[in-house]
């Protein structure tokens, strides 16, 4: 016995590490829960393409390809921010976020008015399986894009109270990589629901 | 001692494939039983420890490839033999040969509707020619309902909005049950039919006959709809209630809904209660009761009313 | 420091604590709770059952009971039962660390598993009566709160899923120096494969969840045939997830059964290797065999060709690890401390669980026993025999690690002989009555049955006296019981290092692993 404390062991990525495994299995799982979707999307689709191809044509082809703009965008503003305080500028970073939080809730904004033409118009999840799905996977994707202008308002936040530098930012990637993956569902979402026409 | 519903001995040529197949498993799971669980307690017992806090000592045994090479091959060759058979006998559980006639089935909660070729009808109980193969086309206006002949070895889940069948060429005459096997609610342990195998000769008096053969007084003849249409299964006639209120004693009493209002059980309350069950429920109990609008005639009605009079 | 861990006291101490073994114990007195429960649930239905006819409950009661039993049973017992309360005790012990990765995170998913607990407990102002199934329609038509009950269920996945993720992120970055993936005890090995299911087959479940609530809430018609949806895809969303969540029922407690039995025989595990890829290959292979609950469904022969061919290459992994703990035996120097005996007797009912699996693999059979008391019998086998028996062996294995406390020997080993004896009374019955056509989820049956009935229910009250003798001993243990040494089994997991019971940060000088864990016996004879 030496005595000797041995710090990490083989944990050499050290926190950061640790996080980054515990966010891409949580993106596995995160996967999977749309996988449902994706699935039954599949299933009903095989079905019944004429319902899928009426269906599409009842949702605005130009919002959908702005509120793609709108995300890629977003993620990009994302990525800027982490880039920057890889080399210390927690001045970028938060300009980025914030950005980015604007985007999100711009997103947001045009799928709300969205949904309220589809009400108007007497659509409703149940009026067919299209709709069905189509409110489920839009619906299920909003709620992931709230809960990622929390945790960015939480990183804003935290930049605010200068806890992160060159040295520790762990949680402003983590949180990228949890920004893009949504991203990447809406990037499926979109051609699949709007463009099938 | 009634025989328990799946010993009626060889009623089909499937049912003794299936038979034989259960064998097959049992006398190799049988050898492996042996096999592991003598040599857990021989192990155990020849090798316990006999010195008191004195460890004997032990071999550093950590593996030994021929072993266990040997225990994954010949288990995935014995699995792929088990695979196999059962396989064929399940191919011939499914294909019905050409040329069986057909009977349609609806089941609903908690009963069986057969609808024969020629138009007729029954519930809970269908009856077949010996010999001849028969084929059940079957759906369900509900929930999902099994379809379950233990004597035949053979069963087949109900499903709404599709039709799933199931064959069987009877080869032994007799009454045999039909259970619900999958969970369907409040009646499902309830949901029993009788499938009588007839030879030729009965088999075609009894279609030729039709119903109207039957004679007696009105009372019978709607005692014999109460058995034949599964009403006992949810109303007893003997006093107590069950998912239904019970049958005893109910024509001309005062009954209470659950909003409290009451009424008297007459016969109108009986036919609005058998075409449209849940337009007035006896206070305590669900709205649970299938219509039997389209399944009862008038005449039929009129028959149970009378001899709903008769349960006192 | 006599007390180690549990020297703190208090609400507080207990309720924001980021210790894993505290975490740990808290998971085990839910989970502990919901046994008893569940068990009183089966004793009610058992009572029933003694008469074909209506009985002392009506039959909508009896459908709630067996709900009751079979949903609080699964989700709120066995899935947490080993992974949640065995699992963050003793990962963080037998690698060699402080703590889980994530402690926060830890702690953060046991208040989502009470949350989902509350909401299920909530639920029962419209108790459920679907079955632990909840297969549509009935599941989207009936009175019962399913809404309600989905979304307690779905807090109760969420939790299970986080605390798979946090196991798998601590067994990949927090073992000790030293300890390479070869010298990993089998425990942990059927823990990461355990976390690998629940991270990857729990949000299945959940989106489910979720389309079955919007199935009430807003007529979404995905399982609805009038709307051109498909009861049966519920069916496979469902066991999607289900089929693969009974490894994680199982896998740790096979893990814990390679613990002890090395310990007890005094001699090293036999084929290392093998059990550990075994439990890999069952986790993955389980992924790919869910159809085999449908086959009376009304899938196509080529699905079912498939699901059968793929459920038997489950059997050869499992069969490996029978294999590998009998062998483990052979020239050994064995000792029947209560440990040993449960895990004794946990093969040897499971070996009967596990050879009656053939019988509902293979197609031509499994036509006649689906839904009927043979699957009953057969995953009570798998599951009371199987995963509480492995339970009991780690409870009784770690019960002096985690309280300082020895259990009372000869309680111990008479309740397990009670209980052993009654379990096999009443399931062999039910393989009986399965196999004599006998169908599941019957409140009233014909009377030809009554018979077997009477039997397994005489049986299940020795099961019972023998649960509640073990729960008494635990319970007195904890206060009357001797003090326990650091390692009265003379174990050689880490763990075992430490004093009875652990302080709070397990190790005051983090261990270095030179060899695995398993070098009992005579080390001349070493390759």
């Amino acid at each position: 016995m030496t005595g000797e404390s041995s710090a990490h062991g083989e944990n050499a990525g050290g926190a950061g590490g640790s996080a980054r495994l515990g966010i891409w299995l949580f993106l596995a799982t995160e996967l999977l829960l749309f996988g449902g979707l994706f699935t039954a999307y599949t299933v009903f689709r095989l079905k019944d393409p004429g319902l899928f191809h009426a269906g599409s044509l009842r949702l605005d082809r130009m919002l959908g390809a702005a509120n793609t703009v709108v995300l890629i965008t977003s993620s990009l503003t994302v990525a800027l921010g982490l880039d920057a305080i890889r080399q210390g500028k927690e001045r970028a970073l938060k300009i980025c976020l914030s950005l980015t939080l604007l985007l999100a809730a711009a997103f947001l904004g045009i799928k709300a008015f969205e949904y309220a033409e589809h009400f108007a118009h007497r659509e409703f999840p149940g009026t067919d399986l299209f709709f069905s799905l189509y409110f489920m996977m839009t619906g299920l994707h909003a709620i992931h894009i709230l809960a990622g202008m929390v945790l960015f308002a939480g990183i804003l936040w935290g930049a605010s109270a200068r806890k992160f530098s060159a040295d520790y930012h762990t949680p402003v990637e983590i949180s990228g990589l949890y920004w893009h993956f949504v991203d990447v569902v809406w990037i499926y979402l979109f051609p699949l629901l709007y463009l099938i026409g | 001692m009634i025989p328990y519903p799946t010993d009626h001995g060889a009623v089909s040529k499937v049912s003794t494939q299936v038979d034989s197949v259960f064998l097959f498993i049992a006398a190799i799971t049988l050898f492996f039983f042996l096999l592991t669980q003598g040599t857990l307690i021989w192990f155990a017992f020849r090798y316990r420890r006999r010195k008191p806090g004195h460890d004997e000592p032990t071999p550093y045994i950590t593996g030994n490839r021929m072993l266990e090479t040997l225990w994954v091959v010949i288990p995935s060759i014995l699995v792929i033999g088990i695979f196999v058979y059962g396989w064929i006998v399940f191919d011939n559980i499914r294909t019905p040969p050409p040329g069986a006639a057909e009977i349609n089935v609806t089941a609903r909660q908690w009963l069986y509707e057969f609808r024969y070729p020629d138009g007729a009808s029954s519930v809970n109980e269908v009856r077949v020619p010996l010999g001849a193969p028969v084929r059940f086309v079957m759906t369900s206006s509900d929930v999902i309902h099994g379809f379950y002949l233990p004597a035949f070895r053979i069963k087949q889940d109900i499903v709404p909005g599709r039709y799933t069948d199931l064959w069987l060429q009877p080869e032994k005459t007799g009454s045999f049950d039909i259970f619900c096997t999958q969970y369907c609610g409040t009646g499902h342990s309830t949901m029993r039919a009788k499938m009588i195998v007839m030879d030729e000769p009965s088999f075609r008096k009894w279609r030729s006959g039709g119903r109207g053969s039957e004679t007696g007084p009105m009372w019978m003849k709607g005692k014999a709809l109460i058995e034949r249409y599964g009403c006992l299964g949810c109303h007893s006639v003997d006093g107590v209630d069950r998912i239904g209120p019970t049958f005893k004693g109910l024509f001309g009493r005062k009954v209470e809904m659950e909003d409290g209002k009451a009424f008297f059980a007459d016969e109108s309350y009986f036919r609005e209660s058998i075409l449209d069950p849940t337009a007035k429920v006896v206070k305590g109990f669900d709205p649970v009761m299938p219509t039997y609008k389209g399944t009862l005639s008038d005449e039929d009605i009129a028959e149970i009313i009378a001899y709903m009079k008769t349960i006192r | 420091m006599a007390d180690g861990y549990l020297e703190k006291r208090g609400f507080r101490a207990w309720a924001f604590t980021l210790d894993h073994k505290r975490v740990g114990v808290m998971y085990l007195w839910t989970t502990l709770t919901f046994f008893l429960v569940g068990g009183l649930f089966a004793e009610l239905l058992r009572l029933k059952l003694m008469t074909p006819g209506p009985g002392f409950i009506s039959d909508k009661t009896y459908n709630v009971f067996f709900t009751l039993h079979g949903a609080l049973m699964i989700f709120l017992f066995i899935i947490p039962a080993i992974p949640s309360a065995l699992g963050n005790f003793f990962i963080p012990l037998m690698i060699g660390a402080r703590d889980v990765a994530f402690p926060r995170l830890n702690l953060a998913s046991y208040w989502i598993f009470l949350a989902g607990i509350a909401v299920v407990l909530g639920s029962l102002a419209g108790p459920m009566d679907t079955g632990w199934t909840f297969y549509t329609p009935y599941s989207a038509k009936t009175g019962a709160a399913v809404t309600t009950l989905s979304f307690g269920l779905f807090l109760v996945g969420m939790s299970s899923i986080l605390t798979g993720l946090n196991f798998i992120v601590t067994i990949h970055t927090l073992r000790a120096p030293g300890m390479s993936w070869t010298r990993l005890p089998l425990f942990i090995w059927g823990m990461y494969a355990t976390s690998i299911i629940q991270v990857l087959a729990t949000p299945v479940i959940g989106i489910t969840f979720i389309l079955l609530a919007a199935e009430r809430l807003f007529g979404i018609g995905f399982f609805d045939p009038a709307k051109g949806g498909d009861p049966i895809l519920f069916q496979h969303f469902f066991w999607f997830y289900s089929h693969p969540v009974v490894y994680v029922m199982i896998l740790p407690a096979m893990g814990i059964i390679s613990e002890i039995i090395p310990v007890f025989a005094r001699k090293p595990i036999f084929g290392y290797k093998a059990i550990a890829y075994s439990s890999m290959a069952i986790a993955l292979a389980g992924f790919l065999v869910w159809g085999h609950h449908m086959f009376v469904s009304g899938m196509s022969g080529v699905a079912a060709f498939i699901f059968s061919l793929l459920t038997f290459s489950v059997a050869v992994p499992t069969g490996v690890k029978v294999f590998n703990w009998i062998a483990t035996l052979y020239r050994g120097s064995i000792t029947f401390e209560s440990p040993m005996l449960y895990a004794l007797t946990f093969i040897f009912l499971f070996i009967i669980g596990g050879l009656t699996g053939p019988f509902l693999g293979s197609l031509g059979t499994n036509v006649q026993l689906h839904d009927t008391y043979f699957v009953v019998a057969h995953f009570h086998y798998t599951m009371m025999g199987g995963t509480v028996m492995g339970w009991l062996a780690g409870l009784h294995y770690w019960f002096p690690k985690m309280t300082g406390r020895m259990l009372n020997e000869r309680l111990a080993r008479r309740a397990c002989l009670v209980m052993v004896a009654g379990f096999n009374v009443t399931f062999i019955s039910m393989f009986i009555l399965g196999y004599k056509g006998m169908p599941r989820r019957w409140a009233e049956y014909p009377v030809q049955y009554q018979t077997l009935h009477i039997i397994a229910t005489v049986g299940s009250w020795f099961l019972a006296a023998g649960i509640l003798a073990i729960m008494w001993n635990f319970w007195r243990s904890l206060t009357k019981g001797e003090i326990a040494p650091p390692n009265p089994w003379r174990g050689l997991t880490l763990e075992w290092t430490t004093p009875s019971p652990p302080p709070a940060d397990n190790f005051e000088v983090l261990p270095t692993v030179t060899d695995w864990p398993y070098s009992y016996g005579r080390k001349e004879g070493r390759e």
